[in-house]
């Protein structure tokens, strides 16, 4: 067969402008239409409307939120243990001396650590003192459902970011997406460190290579109780519990009421935590 | 065929040692283990004791999707006018208060190890 070169370069033209031609009207008919983009799209919008946008939405069902009263933790000085204790035993967490098989759903740590996005300058003293009750935000927009391959975590309807234990595969993407460092990995077997004449009976424990965290006591809620936290603190309304999608609820009324803040807002992620510093 | 007294004498001896446990226990397959009785005398479980006995793992996974993933934590299962969680751990083993006689004895025989045990307490491991 004789091409020449004449004919070659003709076809060659031709067929570079069909590719890029083509492209251009896939890309025409594809964009605003895939889903992956639409979403991403939102989720821009979502950013740059900076942490207060979600309040303006009028939302429907449920999304259950916390606001915790460091002004009431200082001034008893054990009620933050006591409230770690108790989840600790809801929830049968287990104790392991080691600091790298430690297991945590709520602890206590400094306010530099727990607020890092906060000016940390000239601190008073009476926020330097005490800790801070740090615990699973259940995040609006949570990163670390995104991140998980087996939808092992995800949102359910009360807006509790929760747990599946029987479909987690321990790969810790969800402990690298989470910007609060709030996830916990059983490395070891949780009952190596459980006295299990004393656990709670009603609840399970875990297995070993699953990640695991604060489910604002999802069990409870179900039933109609408050969390475990929020019973221990008592009448001191410490720790408030509700819905924040009801503007009748007594945490909106709280919210109102006091100026609170939440961890890492400029994240995006919409923590339903908050805090009265 | 080459060979063929010697490949028919290792087959022979390689049908003889796959099919051993079939002859050896003479095609009997043992006694079929009996399973406990709920312990508070209840003569009713959540489904007939039939379909219980063949179809509890699903029960078990719907009950498990139904709580965890849906949140219907009601007490939507009724036996006899009395109203149950959907439970493992503080339904099924309310009534059923060995792991060991209740589930063990059939998981065993018919040689299956689910993983339920991992997580949930079992009545014995906790006094």
């Amino acid at each position: 067969m004789d091409k020449k070169r004449r004919d070659f370069l003709k076809i060659a033209g031709v067929s570079t402008l069909a590719g890029l031609g083509g492209t251009a009207v896939v890309d025409r008919l594809v964009s605003g239409t895939s889903p992956v983009q639409s979403e991403a799209a939102k989720h821009a919008d979502n950013a740059q409307g900076g942490h207060d946008s979600h309040q303006e939405e009028a939302k429907s069902g449920n999304r259950y939120g916390m606001v915790i009263d460091l002004r009431e933790f200082k001034k008893d000085p054990a009620l933050g243990d006591k409230v770690v204790e108790v989840c600790n035993h809801t929830h049968n967490v287990p104790d392991f001396p080691k600091k790298k098989d430690e297991i945590k759903w709520v602890w206590l740590t400094g306010y530099e650590n727990a607020f890092t996005e906060h000016s940390q300058n000239y601190k008073d003293q009476g926020t330097l003192d005490n800790e801070v009750l740090v615990m699973c935000n259940h995040c609006d927009n949570p990163p670390c459902v995104r991140a998980c391959p087996t939808r092992a975590t995800f949102k359910n309807a009360d807006g509790i970011v929760a747990m599946d234990y029987h479909r987690c595969i321990g790969c810790r993407f969800c402990m690298a997406a989470c910007p609060y460092g709030m996830r916990s990995f059983n490395w070891r077997d949780p009952r190596f460190a459980l006295d299990m004449n004393k656990i709670n009976k009603e609840f399970p424990t875990r297995m070993r290579g699953v990640v695991e965290k604060c489910n604002f006591c999802a069990e409870r809620v179900g039933l109609g109780k408050q969390p475990a936290c929020v019973e221990v603190c008592g009448s001191s309304k410490a720790i408030v519990f509700g819905n924040l999608n009801d503007p009748k609820s007594e945490i909106r009324k709280v919210l109102k009421e006091n100026y609170t803040i939440q961890r890492k807002p400029s994240l995006g992620t919409h923590p339903s935590v908050f805090y009265i510093v | 065929m080459y060979d063929s007294g010697k490949i028919l004498t290792g087959l022979a001896i390689f049908v003889l040692f796959v099919t051993f446990p079939i002859w050896y226990n003479h095609g009997d397959a043992g006694a079929v283990p009996k399973v406990e009785k709920a312990a508070n005398n209840a003569t009713q479980c959540v489904r007939p004791v039939d379909e219980m006995r063949s179809e509890h793992m699903q029960l078990l996974n719907e009950w498990r999707d139904d709580v965890l993933r849906t949140g219907d934590r009601s007490f939507a299962v009724e036996v006899d006018g009395k109203k149950y969680q959907k439970s493992l751990m503080n339904t099924c083993m309310k009534c059923h208060t060995s792991k060991k006689k209740f589930c063990d004895e059939c998981h065993d025989y018919a040689s299956v190890s689910p993983y339920c045990w991992d997580c949930h307490v079992a009545p014995e491991d906790m006094n």
